[in-house]
């Protein structure tokens, strides 16, 4: 697990010019960096921002891009937006829910893969669509989940697999 | 890149960027949209770049990397300019025979050519693609043909000259009648009109004023503002600062939502560019007017969508949405009077001050004039972004745009208006498609998702799958949305599980009335919708679903069984290798069966076989 680095954090302030309104800006930045919001850290940002570290737990909870608990180093993102959701999104979903025995928001247990479902990530023309480290994966069978967490994990997972993505 | 400091050397810059550019050179343009990038665009122009080098043909062809063009489905797109030809499915190993047949000699390569599938027609050039052909696309269309990353590609094309007119020869107050005579309403959903919203925070007390953009763009199945963002951002820029300048602010927002990467990446760039060349800062054009433009990413909020809980989250809070009035017109971000439109909305604001109000009426029906851009998805053979003007019929756009059902379904309602908005059935397929229309029938316009559905759709799942997300996206602050659409979820599973009643039917009409009239938010006021439009339009299916513990379309789990059809196994033994709770069994060559009480439901085996012997009962 990553440990918070306090001159890290300084950094992120300090581009923030120390304002209070840019605490989002500066979450996202230090989840960015931990791939969750540690919670010394939020210690240290409620101290310098001198804002209560009960509004930056409000904010930190309220938003689904902030994590209080670590992240896997390999996210994959199940799309159930609508048009995903009638082409069988949740069938993929669930695929990777039995392969990686998590739910979603869950992350393995060695840190590995955290999965997630997004309500539409805006490529619905592709549907059912997963994104594995930022990569697009379109028209989507669970078959072809199954083969492509797999790779993901038998090559200590870049998560990527070329051929698969241009079926 | 000298800063333009008059509106005249803006126009000798135009001149000159139009009289550089050979019409007759032959121009690659592939799609960089994110749908054309998920199927692989950017090794395209990797292959293509390499192969004109390795040609040396660089002086002779030019490659453009433009934004989405609409037809995602079809991705990657190419298309050769300046004829026309329109490729599809483009493949990297495709390049070199690009280059060799068509480029230097002139030659279709058929295998690349769209087909038209009712007709088995292949069609050469982009303009007689008929899911092009019955649009109107005067928003969208520029995206195929400019660089994004390239403000000169937007200068080129008018790009600005509505900015530079509006500061140099109209009143503020002569922009807000200009827009408001245009009829242009909000293309976020509520259709409220621009001008009026504009007017009345001109007028509002209070200094500074905020100008904010929201592209928040939460429906899920709606991507047009993406598209836009991405691929023609500086379009959107100029809105914003002919709106900034007609309601007197210096001072703008983008909120995007945090799924669009690209397109923070893109405005990043169109920002900047503008700065550099004078058009967005301080003193823009010379003109004495100051603007400027800040980008807020958003954290994954489907309720920041709402203007009031938008303005919280730039100020850097929760978003929880608040009572109106007061008006964000009167006291919004950072309590001062702030004006908020859609990306669409935006888009639309320099077309109407170069073209005119007049022209630009004329195009839509009586009450919602222009064009809107739809996403139409779901069970649709050409899925993509289609721009159309207001009043188009849903019959005309699902099946002479979106060409119809795929393999022979029939047709049974299309969704739209997102979360807030309905479901509606095969006998309203004549509806002239605008705002008030679609409101008549129980739904809305919402920013533009059209998800069209077939009879495999059980439409008690799609209330319960929207119901999901509004009970995820609920903020929490008020009772009937937080605690109302949860119980409304409970029963909706329940009735999907085979464990309903028939007072539940009753009991969510009673209960979507109550939320409708008592949430806090639009969030909370439209989420029973789904649900009230399932049920007016669909109560067969709820029926059959509690009283005969049937799902008539076969989606619901525990409503449903896979088998395997004897005459149709091979005894392959494909699905019996993939199957994860071993529950199929079968000699190879021989015919399988499904152990039903080790069968899990998850329609593994049903992708795996070849030979269509799966079905679901």
């Amino acid at each position: 697990m990553l440990r918070s680095d306090p001159i890290k954090v300084k950094e992120i302030l300090k581009h923030y010019k120390y304002e209070q309104s840019s605490l989002i800006h500066i979450l996202q930045d230090i989840q960015v960096e931990y791939r969750y919001l540690p919670k010394e850290t939020m210690l240290f940002v409620a101290r310098e921002l001198k804002i209560p570290l009960s509004r930056i737990y409000s904010v930190a909870n309220f938003y689904n891009a902030f994590s209080l608990k670590p992240k896997g180093k390999h996210l994959i993102s199940v799309c159930l937006g609508t048009a995903c959701h009638v082409r069988g999104g949740k069938r993929i979903a669930e695929e990777v829910e039995r392969t990686l025995n998590v739910k979603s928001g869950e992350t393995t247990p060695d840190l590995e893969f955290t999965l997630e479902t997004v309500n539409c990530l805006g490529a619905c023309a592709l549907g059912p669509v997963v994104v594995v480290d930022g990569h697009y994966y379109g028209q989507m069978t669970s078959l072809k989940m199954k083969k492509l967490l797999s790779s993901s994990k038998g090559g200590r997972g870049n998560g990527k697999n070329e051929k698969d993505n241009k079926s | 890149m000298k800063k333009i400091t008059n509106p005249e050397n803006l126009e000798i810059l135009r001149n000159s960027l139009i009289k550089q550019e050979n019409p007759s050179m032959t121009c690659i343009s592939v799609c960089l949209g994110t749908g054309c990038q998920a199927s692989g665009s950017k090794d395209i122009i990797e292959s293509l770049k390499q192969e004109i080098e390795k040609q040396k043909l660089s002086e002779k062809i030019k490659i453009k990397s433009t934004g989405c063009h609409g037809f995602c489905e079809r991705g990657p797109i190419v298309v050769i300019r300046p004829r026309g030809i329109f490729y599809q499915k483009v493949k990297p190993e495709d390049i070199a025979e690009i280059i060799n047949r068509t480029i230097l000699k002139g030659e279709i390569i058929d295998s690349l050519l769209y087909v038209e599938p009712s007709t088995g027609k292949k069609v050469i050039y982009e303009h007689e693609v008929p899911f092009y052909k019955k649009q109107n696309r005067i928003i969208f269309g520029s995206n195929g043909s400019i660089d994004p990353t390239n403000i000169e590609d937007y200068i080129r094309i008018e790009g600005y000259s509505a900015l530079s007119r509006t500061i140099l020869k109209m009143s503020p107050e002569e922009i807000i009648e200009e827009v408001k005579r245009s009829g242009l309403r909000g293309r976020g959903g509520g259709g409220f009109p621009t001008g009026v919203k504009w007017e009345s925070c001109r007028n509002a007390h209070g200094e500074p004023k905020y100008i904010l953009c929201n592209a928040d763009e939460g429906d899920p199945g709606a991507f047009m503002d993406r598209s836009l963002l991405e691929g023609n951002p500086h379009s959107i820029l100029e809105g914003m600062i002919i709106g900034a300048y007609a309601i007197g602010s210096n001072e703008g927002y983008i909120y995007v939502r945090m799924e669009y990467p690209l397109a923070v990446e893109r405005l990043k760039i169109a920002i900047a560019q503008a700065e550099e060349y004078g058009l967005l800062g301080k003193n823009i054009l010379g003109l004495g007017f100051d603007f400027t433009i800040k980008i807020n990413r958003g954290a994954g909020a489907f309720v920041c969508g709402e203007e009031t809980a938008l303005i919280l989250s730039i100020e850097g809070k929760r978003g929880d949405p608040r009572q109106r009035p007061p008006y964000p017109a009167q006291k919004g971000l950072f309590g001062k009077p702030t004006n908020i439109n859609n990306v669409e909305t935006w888009a639309n604001v320099p077309l109407i001050i170069n073209r005119g109000a007049e022209w630009y009426s004329k195009i839509g029906t009586a009450e919602s004039k222009g064009t809107k851009i739809f996403s139409l998805v779901g069970k649709i053979n050409n899925t993509g972004l289609i721009e159309v003007p207001m009043g188009m019929t849903l019959r005309e756009i699902i099946y002479d745009i979106g060409g119809g059902i795929p393999g022979g379904k029939k047709f049974k309602a299309v969704q739209t208006g997102g979360p807030s908005g309905g479901c509606i059935p095969e006998e309203f397929i004549d509806l002239p498609v605008d705002y008030d229309e679609l409101t008549k029938v129980g739904s809305m316009m919402g920013s533009g998702g059209m998800i069209v559905m077939d009879e495999n759709t059980c439409m008690v799942d799609i209330a319960k799958y929207f119901l999901t997300f509004l009970a995820d996206e609920s903020c929490g602050k008020c009772v009937p949305c937080r605690e109302g659409v949860f119980r409304m979820l409970e029963i909706v599973t329940d009735i999907t599980e085979g464990k309903g009643k028939e007072e539940d039917i009753p009991l969510l009409e009673e209960l979507s009335k109550t939320i409708v009239d008592t949430s806090l938010c639009a969030l909370g006021g439209t989420a029973p919708n789904p649900v009230i439009s399932t049920i007016k339009y669909f109560r067969s299916e709820y029926e059959a679903h509690i009283k005969e513990k049937r799902c008539p379309a076969g989606v619901c789990k525990a409503l449903i069984c896979y088998e395997i059809l004897a005459d149709k196994c091979t005894g392959c033994g494909a699905c019996l290798k993939v199957c994860p709770q071993e529950a199929i069994s079968g000699e190879k060559k021989k015919v399988h069966t499904i152990t039903q009480e080790k069968c899990i439901k998850c329609g593994i085996c049903m992708d795996t076989c070849r030979f269509e012997a799966i079905e679901v009962k």
